[in-house]
């Protein structure tokens, strides 16, 4: 196996692009990723991209292959697949990227991800999410996505004693963070009462507890780390590449404060990077809901387990302490269009490897990529490394 | 219209049969074909059990943007129960007040309507709880 | 002899007063509810139906005495608000308790005595020896135009009996029917709501009819008001059976628990059966029981019953008793039961 460099990233904004479609957004990123590698479309093998909803909001399946047309790269007669695990296509895609890469079977390959969430109304886009969870046996009895996660947080709540004041301080971070950050989606600056007290999705999670619908893409160069200097002064090293699966309904699994494939993920990334939480200097999380990010702080080892309220109470999520956490702003502020959010996190940190970041710069040289599908259920982790 | 997919689990969802491991005895409901635990020894040997309806809550909210075809709900208390026989299930609770409804509270699987395909499609009718007042007002 | 094998009754959680009703439609509501004897009637929430209401009667019909559903032959539902107009109710019902794939089922209609047609046509199934037991169920969960005085008793609720010759709590010593062509009461197909002859159901129908059926029966089983112990009649309101009762020459005692539209109004296909199973909540042996339905159209169906030592041996307590779920009662107010009840216009996909 091979060792894969990141050569160049790009993305659009994410926010609410009326005027943008699908496969705007898509190109739009792609070929800011191949300007920022120096590489020309031509060099381009193959296409790994990450949606998740495509064929329900606006009927189009075939992702990969459009955006391919679109780009105008049929002309290189490349690969192109559509890779899809819910909120953590992006994650997947990369996985898969990273996959053909590293075992030699291709050289230059773009990992993207796109999601158009705007083109229906939010009750639409809001039951399209809802298949992220167990359709038969979670959503047809009633349960909305937000309210799994609500459930998530009711029984930490019991089981550990975390208060909502403690819960909220993590998307008031997020909303901070994301202040400075041209990219994302919201960048106004809000507070632990507004959380609290803004309109219940399912008690306790209010609409500030809950990431944005976003329009976005986001892309990146692979190729392997023996040319990646041809390319760039600054290759960022995929250290690590795992993944790992839970139970997708919360009901089957055994204790629904944490999630197995968060720990065993970790736990692979770990051993693959030889790295250990305290060598983790920046973290993107998968913030969907605050809860989830809570729990995979546990998960990841950055708090104990059950303690992740008081980690966050204590510090633990400002910008430049222990781990910078969510310097783009996460899924919450930035924003999250659900398939291009797990590249969104790698073009993040990349951004903030090399020093470049246009918003908030935080200090380090390793950085982690959090990725998950659904309640916690698919998990994509990406350790990333100054070279 | 989706009519079979639905029609499918009738059994399961008017009834709350189970399925268990005829290796290691667990049961799970929703039904599984296929034993976690056990793999290829379960397969295809899975054997039918009649649940309670008797559980306990585990976790809870108060859902206030609601699934399609709930609107008339709102707020509804969403739930996920412990069964008596072990087994966690996601369920409604009906006839009861948000402000009452707390982790642990004993409860009762009732059979309702679920959600319909409009007005002119099939009613899908399954289980939810109530509180369980005899064993609450123990 | 043929009988009731085990009894079961349910009664949504929800009630609106009579008052109430009366205040959102300029009436006075202290003399409504003094002229028809009622305080509140059962409200079904948004979720329950004629199919859930019946199902969780017959549920607690097992509770007291658990049936094995494979020897359950035939199951009939009476109601005027079944879930669909074709496909039937009695269905679902035997699929919930898990009696199919070998049983009869059928659905029943006969406004408010659709019920107890269904009991007739299973004693008829038992006697014949062509099933061991059957369920017979009336349940509604019926609506009430909005500003129309029936709208004060409209309302929800159900009562099943499985009837079988074996270990019978309650024999069922005859049955009979009153009937004629009587348009008093009637709604026509797509029609959203009942039309009625106003002071035309009263002698002409609901008199005429159980007068004529309960006559009919004491005639034939040789019997006058004081041999029996109770007698139950269906009750739209307070005032009718109280009427008849005394024109028949019953008294209050012998009325007084098997009346409950008082607190929650007419369950219309589940009305005379929810008081006769009221009765049977407080049956000792040896009581001897008059039940006379009537349904519009019209009809009166008369049981003489006598109660067993079985009543005894089965647990009545394991399941809700009639009092026990009138007394759970969650008074909501005309706003929440017009939208529980679906009359206001919504939009499509609600």
């Amino acid at each position: 196996m091979r060792e894969v460099a990141i050569i160049g990233v790009g993305q659009t904004k994410y926010g609410e692009h009326w005027t943008k479609s699908l496969r705007d957004l898509a190109v739009e990123a792609g070929l800011k990723a191949v300007e920022d590698a120096g590489i020309s479309g031509k060099d381009i093998q193959a296409i790994f991209g990450g949606n998740m909803s495509a064929g329900t909001v606006v009927g189009q399946d075939h992702v990969a292959a459009i955006l391919a047309d679109f780009a105008g790269l049929i002309g290189n007669d490349l690969a192109a697949m559509r890779v899809e695990s819910a909120c953590a296509s992006g994650g997947a895609a990369l996985h898969t990227g990273y996959m053909a890469v590293a075992s030699g079977m291709y050289d230059i390959v773009l990992v993207g991800g796109v999601e158009k969430m705007t083109d229906v109304s939010s009750e639409s886009m809001t039951d399209a999410l809802a298949s992220a969870a167990d359709r038969e046996w979670e959503v047809f009895f009633g349960a909305t996505f937000p309210s799994l996660g609500a459930m998530m947080a009711r029984r930490h709540m019991h089981q550990y004693g975390t208060t909502r004041e403690q819960l909220a301080m993590i998307p008031v971070q997020c909303h901070e963070n994301a202040s400075y950050n041209p990219y994302a989606q919201l960048r106004n600056r809000i507070t632990v009462e507004q959380v609290i007290n803004a309109p219940m999705v399912a008690d306790p999670l209010t609409l500030l507890d809950c990431s944005p619908m976003s329009d976005g893409a986001a892309a990146v160069i692979l190729a392997p780390m023996e040319i990646a200097k041809k390319y760039t002064d600054t290759p960022i090293k995929i250290s690590a590449s795992t993944a790992a699966t839970e139970y997708v309904s919360l009901h089957s699994r055994e204790d629904i404060t944490t999630s197995r494939a968060n720990v065993v993920a970790a736990r692979r990334a770990y051993k693959m990077a030889k790295k250990e939480p305290k060598d983790i200097d920046i973290l993107e999380v998968h913030d969907a809901f605050s809860i989830i990010a809570l729990i995979a702080l546990e998960d990841l080892g950055f708090a104990p387990k059950g303690q992740g309220g008081r980690f966050v109470e204590e510090g633990g999520i400002a910008p430049n302490s222990d781990v910078s956490f969510n310097p783009s702003g996460g899924l919450k502020a930035k924003g999250h269009p659900v398939g291009a959010t797990g590249v969104g996190q790698v073009v993040e940190i990349v951004h903030q490897l090399r020093k470049e970041s246009k918003g908030l710069q935080v200090d380090g040289e390793v950085g982690m990529a959090h990725n998950v599908g659904g309640t916690a259920s698919t998990v994509f982790i990406h350790i990333l490394e100054v070279v | 219209m989706v009519v079979p997919r639905f029609w499918r689990e009738i059994p399961y969802r008017y009834r709350m049969i189970g399925t268990r491991c005829p290796k290691c005895g667990k049961v799970y409901f929703p039904p599984r074909i296929v034993c976690p635990d056990c793999h290829r020894e379960s397969y295809g040997k899975m054997e039918e059990v009649q649940l309670s309806g008797k559980g306990k809550i585990y976790s809870y909210t108060i859902v206030h943007q609601n699934v399609k075809g709930f609107k008339l709900h709102r707020p509804y208390i969403m739930a996920i129960v412990e069964l008596e026989e072990g087994p966690r299930v996601t369920a409604q609770i009906v006839d009861c007040k948000p402000e009452d409804v707390y982790i642990d509270m004993p409860v009762r699987a009732v059979f309702r309507r679920i959600m319909e395909d409009g007005p002119e499609g099939i009613v899908q009718y399954g289980y939810k709880f109530v509180p369980d007042w005899e064993a609450i007002e123990k | 002899m043929v009988g009731i094998v085990t009894y079961g009754s349910y009664i949504p959680i929800y009630r609106i007063r009579v008052e109430e009703i009366a205040r959102v439609w300029g009436d006075d509501g202290e003399r409504v509810k003094k002229s028809l004897g009622v305080f509140s009637k059962s409200v079904p929430g948004v979720d329950e139906d004629a199919a859930t209401i019946s199902v969780e009667a017959v549920r607690n019909a097992l509770r007291r005495k658990w049936i094995p559903p494979e020897e359950i032959g035939a199951v009939l539902v009476g109601s005027e608000s079944h879930p669909y107009v074709v496909k039937p109710t009695a269905t679902i019902v035997a699929e919930a308790i898990g009696a199919t794939p070998k049983v009869m089922a059928a659905d029943h209609e006969f406004a408010c005595k659709a019920g107890t047609a269904a009991m007739q046509n299973i004693i008829g199934l038992v006697k014949s020896g062509m099933i061991k037991y059957g369920v017979a169920i009336g349940a509604d969960t019926s609506q009430g135009a909005p500003g129309d005085p029936l709208e004060y008793t409209a309302s929800a609720g159900g009562t099943a009996f499985i009837i079988g010759e074996e270990e019978v709590i309650a024999e069922i010593n005859h049955t009979l029917s009153f009937t004629t062509d009587t348009p008093d009461f009637w709604r026509r197909e797509k029609q959203d709501y009942p039309q009625h002859g106003g002071r035309f159901t009263g002698e002409p129908a609901y008199f005429r009819h159980i007068l004529g059926a309960a006559k009919l029966m004491m005639e034939e089983m040789n019997t006058k008001p004081e041999d029996y112990t109770y007698a139950v009649f269906h009750q739209p309101n307070t005032k009718f059976p109280k009427r008849v009762a005394k024109k028949l020459g019953f008294n209050e005692e012998q009325i007084k628990p098997g009346l409950v539209v008082p607190w929650i109004g007419n369950t219309y296909s589940g009305c005379m059966i929810t008081g006769l199973s009221a009765i049977l909540d407080i049956a000792k042996p040896g009581d001897r029981i008059l039940a006379v339905s009537f349904g519009s159209g019209a009809g009166s169906d008369a049981f003489d019953i006598t109660v067993t030592e079985n009543i005894e041996k089965i647990n009545r307590r394991a399941a809700p008793t009639v009092r026990e779920m009138i007394e759970r009662a969650v008074y909501i107010d005309y706003a929440l039961y017009a939208k529980f009840r679906k009359k206001i216009l919504l939009p499509p996909g609600v």
